[in-house]
């Protein structure tokens, strides 16, 4: 393999395992500093005990965020060299930035709330866990700033074939930016809110001593579910329209459209074949118009193809193929927008039952909530290859092409050395982390018992 | 003075930071094969670090975020460059890190004792692997015209290099041997205190060692103007210092002297390096330096604002971080995990 094709798999590898850790990072803190706030207002045990238990697996979700994160801040430099000589000047502004305005945030006041339980009041105990939740959904706002500008290049001007920032402002308000933000923040509420239900659903079904608290968590759950995925799929919508604008290769990808239409059709199924040179559908199955309703909200108006787009790119940048890997941008976001409404529905059904006070009486829904727990991370995974892989060939969306990004003075034997000891790694702390939560989440609220046995030994 | 070397100042203080904090973090972490005889000494040994190792990790990334910003190129060409280096420190890292948060969760004593031993390791070489590749930047690696790295990881392993990496783990072993006898209490801190004086002399030992290689294998004394040559001096001078007030009892003036040698010695580094940025052993005109490698005037001066904003707020929340745990630990202390 070129060493392309292996800073690609090794990039792809640590953002999308990384980010397998992030939502929940961005979503959970939010929701257990409502609960812990609520026991600091009423003195409540229950949501002592709470903010204690989802705490808990918080942290140890956070741990391989954090070390997962730290390869990637390095990675630009050892693997991307070229990109980072030519972005260095807009990229590394957000960079520097998310880490002095969110790491230090989130870390210090993570460590404050973990060892602090003793030494701070209730409120001001509660108020670090806001601001962890602060730093965390900060520090994905500077860095979609940061990938913001690869989808849709602002405030830039070309000199002496580097990119140099010219307005700051424009920067950090890039139009890409409006949309992605809500939709990342809304999708670490879905994925904490189907994690809180779904483990909350396991300990109402076992019938758990601590009854009070999951029902509580499951309540707190189904209310954010619906609040989040009402917001994902607005802003998803949204976004589609964007990207119909910004960059309309990745439209036509995403919806297998080959031709130009007009109206333009909307696919239900898609195959088609595609090869550096030709392009081709084999089965498509398409409902009229409803692809210019989407994009335009009317049942008119042309929506460009990809043979369209490719000639026009080849007359703009040059010969190239331009096409990103179609049936991958197919399937992911139809992968992304059907869990999407699955979710809605769920979050849907179980507010429902919150309302009715009838959760405990339908077993059969508590059993399916916890499957579920991996829907949004299906979704957020699907979103994120979409993204990625859909600006292909380029690396900065019209500026640079990735395979122009790679670091010259990186082997492919180097590379191959990385990949795998990342991967290994990778691969082990997956299974100790999933094995943990699962150890946590199956043992409920009761305190660990070397806590007693503190007590015990104290004075 | 220009925002390039304003930025280059504050580079350096972001490393000096990091080595001051993490150079205690990494101590506590090696020392824990020899200071924690039983699990419950090793657990006051870790929680007196627990709240605020990824506070002081974060300097480092923030260090990375900065030169990416103000100096793109630096960036580009040493993390390529030093690939296979970094990897390796990465892996540590990523080890280390999950082993704080993981090693308690679970009473398995093979579980605890791996992850403690991945919590020795992940501390011993960073502790050698960073100052090795800072002090190349300095001695000089093949970068050709177009700011390419042309070396290996050999290339860094070079003696005067590895005199820095050991210098390093024994200074912070000494470092955070000191630490232990401030954060402790009882038995545990005055065999921290007994080790923090074995470790003295050696120390200093190494850190001669490396003061005076380092004057003849770099280009320190056909630049330096005769007065410069009293920060590494003082450097010394504060590690006996530092050593002196450890026999007195005095371990809070010991450790405050020890953190001055650190500050200094990174010091002596970036000013001999000033104003360039990394040397060029092909060619003098190759060496990347604070204008070549820099971002332009625009980004320099947008991030100085932010660093300006910023910057005091994080130093207050750290140093109240401290302020909260300040109790000693001692075996029989409640200990959250
Ligand atoms: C939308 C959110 C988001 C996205 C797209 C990314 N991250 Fe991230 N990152 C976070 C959201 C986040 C977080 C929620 O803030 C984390 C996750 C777990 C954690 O501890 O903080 C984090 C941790 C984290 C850390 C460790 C911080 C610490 O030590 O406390 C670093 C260095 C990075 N990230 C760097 C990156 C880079 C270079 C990315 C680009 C490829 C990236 N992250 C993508
Ligand atoms: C955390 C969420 C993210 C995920 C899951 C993700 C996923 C991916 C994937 C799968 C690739 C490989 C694409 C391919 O090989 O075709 C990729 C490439 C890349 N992404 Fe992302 N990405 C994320 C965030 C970001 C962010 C925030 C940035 C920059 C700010 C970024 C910058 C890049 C770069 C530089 C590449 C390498 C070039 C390439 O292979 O296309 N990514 N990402
Ligand atoms: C049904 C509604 C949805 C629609 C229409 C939708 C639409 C989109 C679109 C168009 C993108 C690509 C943005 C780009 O390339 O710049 C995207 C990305 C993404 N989606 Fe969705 N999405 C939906 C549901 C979801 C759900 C339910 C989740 C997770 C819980 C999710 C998580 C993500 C993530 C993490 C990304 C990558 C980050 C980004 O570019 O915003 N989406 N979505």
């Amino acid at each position: 393999m070129d060493t392309v094709t292996l800073a690609r798999l090794q990039f792809g590898i640590t953002t999308v395992y990384h980010f397998f850790f992030v939502p929940l990072t961005l979503g959970l803190p939010i929701l257990v500093a409502i609960i812990e706030t609520i026991y600091a207002r009423t003195g409540n045990e229950v949501y002592r005990r709470m903010a204690k238990f989802w705490g808990k697996l918080l942290i140890i979700n956070f741990a391989v965020g954090v070390v997962t994160g730290i390869v990637l801040e390095f990675q630009f430099g050892m693997n991307w060299s070229e990109y980072s000589r030519f972005m260095g000047d807009i990229f590394g502004v957000p960079l520097a930035t998310e880490a002095l305005s969110s790491f230090f945030l989130e870390s210090t006041f993570l460590g404050v709330w973990i060892f602090g339980w003793n030494r701070l009041s209730r409120g001001l105990h509660a108020a670090t866990m806001w601001l962890v939740a602060l730093g965390s959904n900060l520090s994905g706002l500077w860095i979609l700033i940061a990938n913001s500008f690869m989808q849709q290049p602002v405030g830039y001007t070309i000199v002496d074939g580097r990119a140099q920032l010219i307005d700051f402002g424009a920067l950090i308000t890039n139009p890409n930016i409006i949309s992605q933000y809500p939709h990342v923040l809304a999708s670490g509420v879905v994925t904490a809110s189907f994690f809180m239900m779904g483990i909350s659903a396991y300990h109402l079904l076992k019938r758990s001593e601590d009854r009070e608290a999951f029902w509580r968590s499951f309540r707190v759950g189904a209310v954010a579910a619906v609040i989040g995925c009402v917001l994902v799929i607005a802003v998803g919508h949204a976004q589609t329209q964007h990207i119909a604008q910004s960059q309309p290769m990745k439209l036509a990808a995403l919806e297998a459209l080959v031709n130009s239409e007009d109206p333009a059709s909307f696919s239900l199924f898609s195959i088609v074949q595609q090869s550096e040179e030709s392009i081709s559908e084999l089965v498509s199955i398409r409902i009229p118009a409803v692809l210019s309703f989407l994009t335009y909200n009317r049942f008119s108006g042309e929506v460009r193809g990809i043979k369209d787009i490719q000639s026009e790119y080849v007359a703009r940048f040059g010969p190239d193929n331009y096409v990103p890997p179609v049936m991958l941008s197919y399937f992911t976001f139809r992968i992304m927008v059907g869990a999407g409404f699955l979710l809605a529905l769920l979050a849907l059904v179980a507010l429902i039952l919150v309302w009715r006070e009838k959760v405990e009486r339908v077993p059969f829904f508590l059993r399916v909530l916890m499957p579920a727990i991996g829907l949004p991370y299906v979704a957020n995974t699907a979103g994120w290859l979409l993204t990625e892989m859909g600006r292909q060939p380029w690396i900065v969306y019209g500026l640079q092409k990735t395979k122009d990004a790679i670091s010259p003075a990186v082997t492919p034997g180097m590379l191959m050395f990385s990949l795998l000891a990342f991967t290994i790694i990778y691969g082990g702390l997956m299974v100790a982390d999933i094995y943990l939560l699962l150890h946590f989440a199956k043992r409920g609220t009761v305190e660990e018992e070397e806590q007693v046995e503190h007590t015990a030994l104290a004075y | 003075m220009d925002l390039n070397t304003l930025w280059f100042i504050l580079i350096g203080l972001l490393f000096a930071g990091f080595f001051f904090l993490e150079g205690f973090d990494y101590g506590v972490g090696m020392l824990l094969p020899f200071l924690g005889k039983d699990d419950r000494t090793r657990r006051v040994l870790i929680n007196t670090i627990g709240p605020h190792w990824d506070g002081n990790e974060v300097w480092l990334i923030t260090a990375g975020g900065a030169l990416f910003a103000a100096f793109p190129h630096w960036y580009a060409t040493m993390f390529s460059g030093f690939y296979m280096a970094f990897v390796l420190v990465l892996l540590s890292l990523i080890l280390r890190g999950a082993a704080f948060e993981f090693r308690s969760k679970l009473g398995n004593p093979r579980w605890r004792g791996a992850w403690d031993w991945m919590l020795f390791f992940g501390s011993l070489l960073p502790s050698l692997l960073l100052p090795v590749a800072l002090f190349n930047l300095l001695r000089g690696v093949p970068i050709d015209a177009t700011m390419t790295y042309r070396g290996s990881l050999v290339t860094l392993l070079n003696l005067p290099a590895l005199l820095w990496g050991v210098a390093a783990i024994l200074g912070f072993l000494f470092h955070g041997a000191i630490f232990l006898s401030l954060k402790t209490g009882g038995e545990i801190a005055s065999q921290a205190r007994a080790m923090a004086e074995k470790l003295w002399p050696p120390t200093l030992a190494i850190l001669l060692i490396g003061l005076i290689s380092s004057i003849f294998t770099t280009d320190v004394t056909a630049r330096w103007p005769v007065a410069l040559f009293l920060v590494p001096l003082l450097a010394v001078g504060t590690l006996v210092v530092s050593g002196v007030f450890l026999r007195r009892g005095r371990s809070g003036l010991a450790f405050a002297a020890f953190g001055v040698t650190i500050v200094l010695v990174v010091s002596s580094l970036f000013l001999a390096l000033y104003p360039r940025v990394m040397v060029s052993s092909l060619s003098p005109d190759w060496s990347l330096t604070i204008y070549t490698a820099a971002s332009s005037a625009y980004t320099l001066r947008i991030m100085s604002y932010i660093a300006l904003a910023l910057v005091p707020v994080v130093l207050l929340y750290q140093a109240w971080s401290y302020w909260v745990f300040r109790q000693r630990l001692v075996r029989e202390s409640p200990l959250e995990y």
